[in-house]
């Protein structure tokens, strides 16, 4: 490896960065822009369900427990339905993702200290956002079941009380259980993984496709000091990315910073350098453009997507999937990030996934340097 | 007319199909999507990793521990002790949830006093923390209620079975089972066939640009109209034959049912994809290099994708965020894909997405056709 050699590749490969100053202008937006569109359209609270009732009753009674339905905040009523009919209309067109039927005789029957049932149509479609609406109706359903028993025993004299079992939940490292904060470390992963990948696989295979790669490889220069002589510029732009994304988290959407800067420095640069190798890879593999795009797209974007915890726990995939997210280094960052914001654990627990994306980027380096020779033969 | 625009679909299909990579490209990446996404794109809180601390070792404290872990929503391990390890093993991520029964529980019950649970969660990832904690509330509810059940038949038999109770029946309709595979399969067809098709498009012209081709294309009597109708048609054909390729693994494979009609569902399909064509097209006549036209598509799909309510809900998000939502196709799509997998729907409930899906391809396929005519000029 000639030290001056990889230096003239990384000033002939910004000064391509700088001249082609639109996409560059991308680069160090794309950040600032995903940053904001996921972090604000990727939440997973549910507050102002759209409700629908149907009473068919109209007591006093059946009011109450529509009027427990709508003044929490995770209800919002839609529609007061006349028929049955209209309230299986609304919950079809999705104007309401639940309704809410009161039985006849509702009140009689709870008068007469008799059971009755309330149902809830729910728009299972979206079974995550059905789960959540479940529990809340339950929840909804059952504290206005308990205060009915309350009044009823008590109007019968002397009450026979009933234990109240309380709960005292206190929630860690994210008390509000906002989901921003679970989701924005996360998706901090998901820019660097497409930045990185998406910057490197287009030079190799842009030089392919224009013809320059003859020029380069009639010189003298070797594989390894292609790759690290590309490398070096992406390599900036990536971590000044990657300072963006973390200061908009932390400013921004004020998700708690807790651990230390360093470690989030050091694992950043780590699985920088993992990604952009593995763009290099695979632009070495794939002669054309469109070809190298797409598997960048399958091999970073998706496994930073599905298989890194971003979002979808990994401990409850399939056996056979939650292998697989060992092989791809955005997990590992995940697992990083969110201790570095949210739990602020120091370096040492943090030591095992860090190796994992060393090893990670070796093994591709190794990989990109070997297809990278071969390509040139 | 007719011949040259055959002549140049015959063309665009040998483009195409020529390259193994790009072939491969087009059947393999899409079906590793459908099968990763829905294996990996899960909701589901089960086994949740769960510590219980019983302090109390009474028959009362065993009974509530017993239906926590007969729920199948927890994994518990007992633990001895006073609960000091919780913070430990929460930091290493060995639990994620902690439970702990302080001595004295049965006495308070048995008093009809306020007893309580502790219950400490690791909040990082909120929506499990939010679902599991409506689990455990549903379990203590319901073991407070049997156990004031069992208390009343003990002292007044007769009075026990007077006691009002208001009851929920859940209905979750179109997926009964709250399958997170009947939410993502039918949403990650619609992604992949437009990332699909966007990919292809968006190259497409910018291609003949860079290799040079487009000025021998220009040189021949083939008009603005031709060139475009030539550009589109292939393009189509392929995207129907993705759609044909991953509803079938969604259906044959994952189980997806597909109650709606096909018609209906094919209707929706040639409007998305005219849409997304549309907008392919005009990246591509706006850009200079394939680097760019990545680039910018990357720049449409990404948001498109996040706003769609593809994984994530629309109620869910901001206002500004939720208006913006409106200019995008895939939002339709999306709404008509479920519609006619999961529910069923018929086109009297449905214009509005189509509408909405027409408008759109309009206004891409004009602008890109005019856009397309000032660069021959």
């Amino acid at each position: 490896m000639n030290w001056r050699r990889m230096l003239a590749l990384a000033r002939k490969e910004s000064i391509q960065i700088r001249r082609d100053w639109r996409s560059l202008a991308v680069v160090l937006l794309m950040p600032v822009m995903l940053m904001t569109l996921m972090g604000y359209g990727i939440a997973l609270d549910q507050t102002d369900v759209p409700l629908c009732v149907y009473d068919r009753e109209g007591s006093q009674l059946s009011q109450d427990l529509l009027k427990s339905f709508v003044s929490n905040r995770y209800f919002s009523l839609k529609l007061d339905a006349r028929d049955y009919r209209q309230l299986v209309t609304a919950v079809d067109g999705g104007v309401c993702t639940v309704g809410v039927v009161v039985p006849l005789y509702f009140s009689k029957l709870l008068n007469a200290g008799r059971p009755a049932t309330v149902q809830a149509v729910i728009d299972a479609t979206d079974n995550n956002t059905a789960n959540l609406i479940i529990g809340y109706t339950q929840a909804v359903v059952a504290r206005f079941s308990a205060a009915v028993q309350l009044d009823y025993q008590q109007r019968r004299g002397p009450a026979l009380g009933a234990p109240s079992l309380g709960l005292q939940a206190r929630t860690w490292f994210n008390e509000d259980l906002e989901s921003r904060n679970f989701i924005v470390p996360g998706v901090v992963a998901l820019v660097m993984a497409v930045i990185g990948t998406f910057l490197t696989s287009l030079t190799i295979a842009r030089e392919w496709e224009r013809g320059t790669m003859e020029q380069l490889v009639s010189t003298p220069v070797t594989a390894a000091e292609v790759i690290a002589g590309k490398l070096i510029p992406y390599f900036v732009i990536g971590m000044t990315d990657a300072a963006t994304c973390a200061a908009i988290s932390g400013w921004w959407f004020e998700v708690p910073f807790r651990g230390s800067v360093m470690t989030l420095f050091v694992s950043s640069a780590v699985f920088l350098i993992g990604v952009l190798l593995l763009g290099f890879l695979i632009s070495a593999l794939s002669r054309t453009q469109l070809a190298a795009s797409q598997f960048a797209l399958l091999t970073t974007f998706l496994p930073a997507f599905l298989l890194s915890g971003f979002a979808f726990p990994i401990d409850q995939m399939p056996i056979a999937v939650r292998a697989v997210t060992r092989i791809f280094p955005a997990r590992y960052y995940v697992t990083i990030l969110k201790a570095v914001f949210l739990k602020g654990t120091g370096i040492e627990p943090l030591f095992a996934p860090m190796l994992a994306m060393a090893l990670f980027a070796a093994a591709v380096g190794v990989g990109a340097v070997r297809g990278f020779k071969k390509t040139l033969d | 007319m007719l011949a040259r625009i055959w002549q140049f679909v015959v063309k665009e299909f040998f483009q195409v199909w020529r390259d193994p990579r790009t072939r491969f490209s087009l059947i393999v990446p899409p079906i590793i999507q459908i099968i990763v996404f829905g294996y990996a794109a899960t909701f589901d809180v089960h086994n949740v990793p769960t510590a219980v601390f019983d302090q109390d070792h009474s028959q009362e404290s065993r009974e509530l521990i017993s239906r926590f872990a007969s729920s199948g929503y927890f994994k518990i391990t007992q633990e001895s002790g006073n609960g000091a390890r919780i913070n430990d093993l929460i930091d290493r991520g060995r639990i994620t949830l902690a439970i702990r029964i302080l001595p004295g529980f049965a006495e308070e019950i048995r008093k009809r006093e306020d007893a309580s649970l502790q219950v400490v969660l690791d909040g990082t990832d909120s929506n499990t923390a939010l679902i599991a904690l409506g689990y455990i509330n549903q379990i203590t509810q319901r073991y407070q209620q049997d156990y004031q059940r069992d208390y009343l038949n003990r002292i007044a038999p007769l009075a026990s079975q007077r006691v009002p109770q208001v009851m929920l029946d859940e209905r979750p309709w179109f997926n009964k089972n709250l399958e997170d595979k009947l939410f993502f399969v039918p949403g990650t067809i619609g992604s992949v066939l437009m990332v699909m098709v966007m990919t292809l498009t968006a190259f497409s012209i910018v291609r003949e640009h860079e290799i040079g081709t487009l000025e021998q294309i220009m040189v021949t009597p083939i008009r603005p109209l031709e060139f475009i109708l030539g550009k589109t048609i292939p393009y189509l054909m392929i995207a129907l034959f993705e759609l044909l390729i991953i509803s079938l693994v969604g259906v044959m494979w994952f189980e997806v049912p597909l109650r709606g009609s096909i018609a209906l569902l094919l209707a929706g399909s040639l409007l998305f994809i005219a849409g997304v064509l549309g907008i392919g097209l005009l990246i591509s006549t706006l850009s200079n290099t394939q680097q760019q036209a990545m680039v910018v598509s990357f720049f449409f799909v990404q948001p498109a994708i996040t706003l769609s309510g593809f994984g994530f809900p629309i109620s869910s998000m901001p206002p500004v965020l939720q208006w913006l939502t409106y200019l995008d196709p895939l939002r339709y799509y999306l709404v008509v894909l479920r519609a006619t997998f999961l529910k069923g729907l018929d086109f009297d409930l449905l214009w509005p997405q189509f509408v909405g899906m027409a408008v759109f391809a309009l206004l891409t396929l004009s602008a890109a056709a005019a856009r397309f005519r000032k660069t021959l000029d």
